[in-house]
């Protein structure tokens, strides 16, 4: 009985032998190539007009470079003062990546904890929500008077900055398991540490990497945060050193660094995510 | 009401079975005093209409769901005991399978949790993809088959431990009919290669009379034994049976009985 033929999806071995003479194939393939460029270039478009942009308001309207500077000016600066810079982008650096390690790793044993015990979710999530109440700035001077000038408040504020959204993420990652898979948990008597590592854990890690994708800027933003408490080192410190001596190249350089540092945790957290999640049909992507 | 077609101990027996569900603004009684005996071996569909407690019967025999009153025996001992033994598979309607494992992983499943592993059965996995015409898709995951292969999937690992009993909740509810159709041929020789007792939860009169050897119809609210209809048709089925006129008088007398539940 030969049933199975119809429902057998197409697989690129039953096309290959004639897809080069194939013109329906052919137009498809070039379509393809043509919305692979396009997703290519147009971004590169639109950073180099707004840089254009950029320049040609300088150039017009005669901006005094103390106000803000050219493009140019601040790659000269970029290129000239790289070792100051660099110098305090690793401070900055260090303190975003320990922050993100810490608060996703302490977001995710609060939420395995969490949904195996509800009373202590319930006593203590109103707590976690207080705060996260708090504004970031006003938690800065806080950590910096308890825990001194070191890195360890920058950490600890990075950190804080990242727990929140990992943690409502991955609750509602390890609760919203498809309910017919939890009953066949139990149909085949599995435990609940089987449950978690086989079930919840898995049907978690895309919430968790959508928290991930939050926190990569996020860390960022707290480090510098941080760092304008009182800090000598770090791209915080060197924004405000840059302002409040009206350098404004070296303020415009600090930015681009410290934007660039989020861009590569966001790219990191990205190509984790494609190597980690290898199940989902790609257009989910 | 209760028929035994064997001498052997029943697979199931249920003896005045009842269970109630309370919601905020409802009291429901999916099953009322329900008595039923489920032979070794036999093929029972169950039929009726929405709310007749179908679903109900099996989750309390596969012990996802205890009744309020009455006694329940499987396999002669208490359901949790024969659920904990691995004698019960259970087929879901969305076939439930793991996203992030291939078909074969998917199978392996039962014997990777709740001690499964000391339980392989008679068949490997990767024999059952082939007895449910799946070999060449065991690396595939399940986004990536269509609905009746997931459903095979999932009938395949329902069998990997060699269950005794069968539970199958509408599992071909969401298909097409072809498909539908083909999936009903297979059960049926699925059921007789493996002698597995099975139940089976359908809406349709054609299936639950295609497959089974006995109809249990039951009536809705309360959800309660309608009628045991014996399926008096040859036990080497074909789609071709359905246009029989045993089959038609069969389906018609269900059809019958179904409106007047």
């Amino acid at each position: 009985m030969n049933t199975r033929s119809i429902d057998v999806p197409l697989t690129p071995s039953t096309r290959d032998a004639d897809a080069a003479s194939d013109p329906e194939y052919l137009a498809w393939s070039a379509a393809r190539k043509r919305r692979a460029m396009r997703r290519r270039v147009l971004p590169v478009l639109g950073i180099v007009g707004l840089m254009v942009l950029w320049w040609a308001a300088i150039e017009v309207l005669h901006v005094k470079p103390f106000i803000a500077p050219s493009p140019g000016a601040v790659l000269q600066t970029l290129i000239d003062k790289r070792a100051v810079l660099f110098d305090n982008l690793w401070p900055t650096a260090l303190e975003a990546a320990g922050g993100f390690l810490l608060g996703n790793l302490a977001a995710i044993v609060v939420a395995t904890v969490f949904i195996h015990n509800k009373t202590i979710e319930d006593i203590f999530f109103p707590v976690v929500l207080a705060f996260n109440a708090v504004p970031l700035v006003a938690k800065a001077p806080v950590l910096v008077l308890i825990m001194g000038n070191g890195m360890e408040p920058k950490i600890t504020i990075a950190a804080l900055v990242c727990f929140f959204p990992t943690l409502v993420n991955m609750v509602r990652g390890l609760e919203s398991v498809n309910p017919q898979a939890m009953e066949l948990m139990r149909v085949l008597s599995a435990s609940k540490t089987e449950i978690f590592f086989r079930l919840r854990l898995f049907n978690a890690l895309p919430y968790l990497f959508s928290a991930l994708r939050i926190s990569a800027s996020m860390c960022v933003i707290g480090a510098v945060v941080g760092e304008w408490v009182g800090s000598t080192v770090g791209i915080g410190a060197l924004i405000l050193q840059a302002t409040f001596n009206f350098d404004s190249p070296l303020l415009y350089a600090a930015i681009v660094m410290s934007a660039t540092l989020s861009g590569a945790f966001f790219l990191i957290v990205t190509l984790a995510e494609r190597w980690v999640i290898r199940w989902q049909p790609e257009s989910v992507h | 009401m209760a028929a035994v077609l064997s001498t052997a101990a029943p697979a199931i027996a249920c003896r005045d079975i009842g269970v109630r569900f309370f919601t905020e603004r409802r009291d429901v009684t999916a099953i009322k005093a329900l008595d039923l005996d489920v032979a070794q071996g036999e093929f029972l569909t169950l039929l009726g209409p929405s709310g007749c407690g179908k679903s109900t019967l099996l989750r309390v025999v596969a012990d996802l769901q205890p009744p309020s009153k009455g006694s329940i025996r499987v396999l002669s001992v208490a359901p949790d005991a024969a659920r904990a033994n691995r004698d019960i598979g259970f087929v879901f309607q969305d076939a439930a399978l793991l996203p992030w494992r291939t078909a074969l992983q998917n199978v392996e499943l039962p014997l990777q949790v709740g001690g499964g592993a000391g339980r392989k059965g008679r068949r490997s996995p990767m024999e059952l993809l082939e007895l449910v015409g799946l070999k060449d898709r065991a690396n595939a995951y399940p986004h990536e088959l269509s609905g009746g292969q997931r459903q095979r999937v999932s009938i395949a690992r329902a069998l990997v431990c060699d269950p005794k009993i069968l539970l199958m909740d509408e599992p071909f509810g969401a298909l097409d009919e072809i498909t539908r159709d083909r999936l009903n041929v297979e059960i049926r020789q699925v059921w007789k290669e493996t002698g597995v007792t099975i139940l089976f939860v359908t809406h349709s009169i054609h299936e639950a009379a295609f497959l089974g050897q006995r109809v249990l119809m039951l009536a809705a609210n309360p959800g309660r034994v309608r009628e045991i209809v014996p399926v008096d048709l040859p036990d080497d089925r074909t789609l071709d049976l359905r246009e029989t006129p045993a089959f038609v008088q069969l389906t018609a007398h269900l059809r019958r009985v179904l409106e007047s539940c």
